[in-house]
């Protein structure tokens, strides 16, 4: 590049920039309060939306002079809808509420807003240092984070670009234009960053082969066809801060010689595609996408791709046929897309967090990067928690925490006094992993020597209820029904273990049925044609591995230890607990299975009962009478139901 | 020309052949049900033409391979065997075993793998598990059997190598997986009258001339399309 050209890049960004600090200054010095709501998904679905219109009416109300901020999501998901409310007259620090409702919302407008009162009873914490109420970074959720990809995530609004802007966004790209390819490369090899979609292949590398493949048309694509239980890291960044994956593209595109890239997002994420597409709209008027960016030689078309609804499609061949306007099957590789992908043509696929990992890299310098995480995998990791988790959400940490330290110190652990269990990584791919392994460290190599996966960061954490044979049924379940049906283990090898793992779960098992298991899933390790099959019967194994106890008491005892799986429980009331004429199970009961006894307790009619477990929901905890047993035949008997009366 | 080793035994081939045509060329049977010469990219899908290859840490299949000088190749370990075997087991397994009924009877694939690598037909230990619509009618001429196919992709193949457009494409996912003619009517002159390679092709027979073909349907009436919900 040449010391004229710089110039111009410098001097057309440099006006973009001096356009977002005004913007932001004006918004920073208007005296008035402002309220930042989380709108991504996850607030949306707890009533985000009701949140803001209930802000909106009650400022009219009350006549507030607010601005209303639309931000994405901090990843506190246990705490949504989130609702930041900075306040300058009075004299409180910008303060995070949880939970705001249309009524907290109504409320807190009144009453903080217009009377200053910021009710301390509904105050999570505040958002900076100060005197008067203590910061959210005291706590483990908060200050155990290391934000790289996510560190704007919930604090910018995604729909507008100079928000981004003001907060350095797009800086990574004018430096980017400044420098020659073999010097981004060069820099991405040094940070380290490894591919955060599952596999780990170092991304200087693959962009490296894809650039050496010549002066041919490339392409890049931002694989975001998330598609694992549980899973939404990718969904949030995009809906968070979809411009730090749109520069990291940019920067890419550049780095590898390409003109055109394809962001491939789930159909069912329309908020996400709405998002990124008017994102991408957004950096096409400012200059920094399409014809000549910020001034220079370089070119660069971004396309939004929807995918329709197969998780197939997240493995790379299968994504690139997908496209092309095929069914979404995988095929052989090599060759990889990198010397043969899209339309024959050399395409380098990365996910969603390996993109938005480059801007700060470059920003940053590698030496940074290779600061944070471990030797091998340096960097961050977002996970999804989910399940029995007192504070679940995403979470962006240092490679290298250990589970326990995840789990317990930054998730809070496991709620209600229950006992954890087991934890699966990696989603249908991944393994179960006990608490034996709680202290492993937290990177690629170290999951996989486990037995799990890293996987793209989707973790779901059990407690002593959750049956493992029935968790190994759902993800079979799951893959069963997303093999694209191309080969034969992953389509009838999967089919098998799924048929298994379900008579176990009804309780007609066999003598021989985990062996069974074990050779079969091994067999299909080995001979599947793509990743999904080959890693399909990752829960099996490890959770045979790891609980093979609970497999054994299905098949010989006929029972299930975690008392979970239907076929194999009974309920029963305990009469030393049970109320008399206390009517709340029997009224709940949608089978009428519930009875009362001679003495006016209540008993259950086995033949009746579902198993639903509704009785358990509504006894009073002060008496907590209903009991559940395995196998079913050791409940007590109790007494005759009464002959039911015969409709007419 | 490349010279390697297959089973012991010396073999040249032309640079950028691939193993298995190779071996098949050289009469060394290896299982296979997917490759044709010509697929491009190759399926892949049937998982049978495995084989070990020095120097691999587990058996690769021979139809993605292309020769090489000084490969030293076995296409007869017990690993090899493990992985074909239990892949045929999967197949019959899902298989309506009905051979003196079936066009293909002495002339399946499958009854040939079943022969060389001794597996019976009926395999035990695994349960049986057959799709619930036994023939798809739907095509005016042609008659599909589901629980035959062993959705090898041949036939999608041949079909749009020689008509230039698809008459079957594989339909639904995961075990329901099939192969289906939708669409079939909407082709512009479908040629599936006098054609007849899909069902050449078909190494099971799965792909059959209608019955009542005498009694043709010209008007394209045909049933429903089962796959079509």
């Amino acid at each position: 590049m040449n010391p004229a050209s710089n110039e111009k890049i410098d001097q057309i960004f440099d006006a973009i920039y001096k356009e977002a600090e005004k913007r932001r200054n004006e918004f920073r010095e208007d005296p008035g309060p402002k309220i930042h709501i989380g709108l991504a998904t996850c607030g949306i679905a707890s009533g985000a939306l009701e949140t803001k219109k209930a802000f909106e009416e009650a400022l009219d109300e009350y006549n507030i002079e607010a601005r209303i901020h639309t931000v994405g999501c901090l990843g506190h998901c246990y705490a949504e809808p989130v609702v930041v409310i900075d306040h300058p007259d009075s004299g409180f620090p910008p303060i995070f509420y949880h939970e705001v409702n249309a009524g907290k919302a109504k409320m807190l407008a009144k009453l903080f807003l217009k009377e200053g009162d910021p009710r301390f009873e509904h105050v999570y914490g505040a958002m900076e240092e100060n005197d008067l109420i203590p910061s959210v970074m005291e706590f483990a959720r908060f200050n155990r984070e290391k934000r790289v990809v996510m560190e704007k995530c919930g604090h910018i609004d995604p729909e507008d670009i100079y928000d981004y802007i003001a907060q350095g966004g797009y800086s990574s790209l004018v430096k980017t234009l400044k420098l020659n390819s073999d010097e981004i490369i060069k820099e991405v090899q040094n940070s380290g960053l490894r591919g955060r979609g599952g596999a780990g292949f170092p991304t200087g590398r693959k962009w490296e082969l894809a650039k050496s493949a010549g002066e041919q048309e490339k392409i890049v694509i931002c694989n975001a066809d998330e598609g694992d239980p549980g899973a939404y890291m990718d969904r949030t960044i995009l809906e968070s801060n979809p411009h730090q994956v749109i520069e990291g593209m940019a920067i890419c595109a550049y780095a590898v010689g390409a003109k055109k890239a394809i962001i491939y997002v789930r159909a069912e994420y329309p908020l996400a595609v709405d998002i990124v597409t008017k994102a991408i709209r957004q950096a096409i008027e400012l200059g920094l996408l399409g014809k000549s960016v910020l001034g220079s030689s370089f070119d660069l078309e971004i396309d939004v791709f929807r995918g329709s609804g197969a998780f197939v499609c997240g493995e790379e061949t299968a994504l690139i046929r997908s496209i092309e306007g095929y069914r979404g099957m995988p095929r052989h590789r090599p060759p990889y897309p990198v010397q043969k992908g899209l339309w024959n043509k050399p395409t380098v696929i990365n996910n969603v967090k390996t993109l938005a990992s480059v801007p700060p890299i470059l920003d940053h310098g590698a030496d940074w990067y290779r600061e944070i995480g471990t030797e091998n995998t340096p960097g961050t990791a977002i996970f999804s928690v989910v399940g029995n988790v007192v504070h679940a959400g995403l979470v962006e940490i240092p490679m290298g925490v250990s589970l326990r330290t995840l789990i317990f110190d930054i998730c809070g652990g496991i709620p209600n006094n229950k006992k954890f269990k087991a934890v699966q990584i990696g989603g249908p791919s991944g393994g179960c992993l006990n608490e034996e392994f709680l202290d492993t460290p937290i990177d690629f190599d170290s999951l996989t020597e486990a037995g799990a996966m890293m996987g793209s960061g989707g973790m779901v954490v059990m407690d002593e209820d959750t049956c493992m044979v029935e968790v190994s049924r759902y993800f079979l379940d799951f893959t069963q029904n997303e093999s694209c049906g191309k080969c034969t283990f992953c389509r009838i090898g999967t089919y098998h273990l799924l048929k298994i793992l379900e008579r176990l779960t009804r309780g007609e098992g066999e003598d021989g049925d985990i062996e069974l298991l074990e050779t079969l899933s091994k067999d299909i390790k080995a001979g599947s044609l793509c990743g999904l099959g080959k890693t399909a019967p990752n829960p099996v194994l490890t959770s045979i591995k790891y609980f093979r106890d609970e497999y054994e008491a299905h098949i010989y005892e006929k029972r299930c230890p975690a008392l979970m799986c239907r076929p194999m429980i009974a309920f029963y009331f305990d009469l030393d607990l049970c109320a008399r004429g206390c009517d709340a199970c029997a009224t709940c009961c949608p089978v009428e299975a519930v009875f009362t006894t001679s003495n006016r307790k209540k008993g259950v009619d086995q033949e009746l009962c579902v198993k639903c477990g509704e009785c358990i929901v509504v006894c009073p905890p002060e008496y907590d009478a209903v009991r559940k047993v395995s196998p079913p035949h050791l409940v007590p008997y109790i007494e005759k139901p009464p002959e039911k009366k015969k409709e007419d | 020309m490349p010279k390697f080793l297959v089973d012991n035994k010396e073999i040249k081939a032309k640079q950028g052949t691939t193993l298995l045509k190779v071996c098949l060329d050289n009469q060394i049977y290896i299982p296979n049900l997917c490759y044709l010469e010509g697929i491009d990219p190759p399926s892949v899908s049937c998982r049978m033409c495995f084989v070990e290859i020095e120097g691999e840490r587990q058996p690769v299949t021979s139809c993605t391979v292309f020769v090489k000088d000084d490969m030293v190749v076995k296409t007869d370990t017990p690993a090899v065997r493990q992985l074909q075997r239990t892949a045929l087991r999967l197949l019959l397994s899902v298989h309506h075993v009905d051979c003196k009924n079936c066009q293909a009877n002495k002339k399946c694939e499958l009854q040939r793998m079943a022969k060389f690598l001794k597996v019976g037909l009926k395999p035990k230990g695994l349960g049986i598990y057959l799709r619930e619509v036994e023939i798809d009618r739907s095509h005016p001429f042609l008659d599909y059997y589901p629980n035959r196919c062993v959705l090898c992709g041949k036939c999608v193949h041949v079909c749009r190598e020689k008509n230039g457009q698809s008459a079957l494409t594989f339909s639904k996912r995961g075990f329901d997986t099939v192969i289906s003619f939708y669409g079939v009517r909407d082709l512009p002159t479908p040629e599936c009258e006098n054609c007849n390679v899909c069902i050449d092709i078909c190494p099971v027979g799965a792909l059959a001339l209608k019955e009542t073909q005498k009694e043709a349907v010209p008007n394209l009436q045909g049933e429903e399309d089962p796959n079509i919900a």
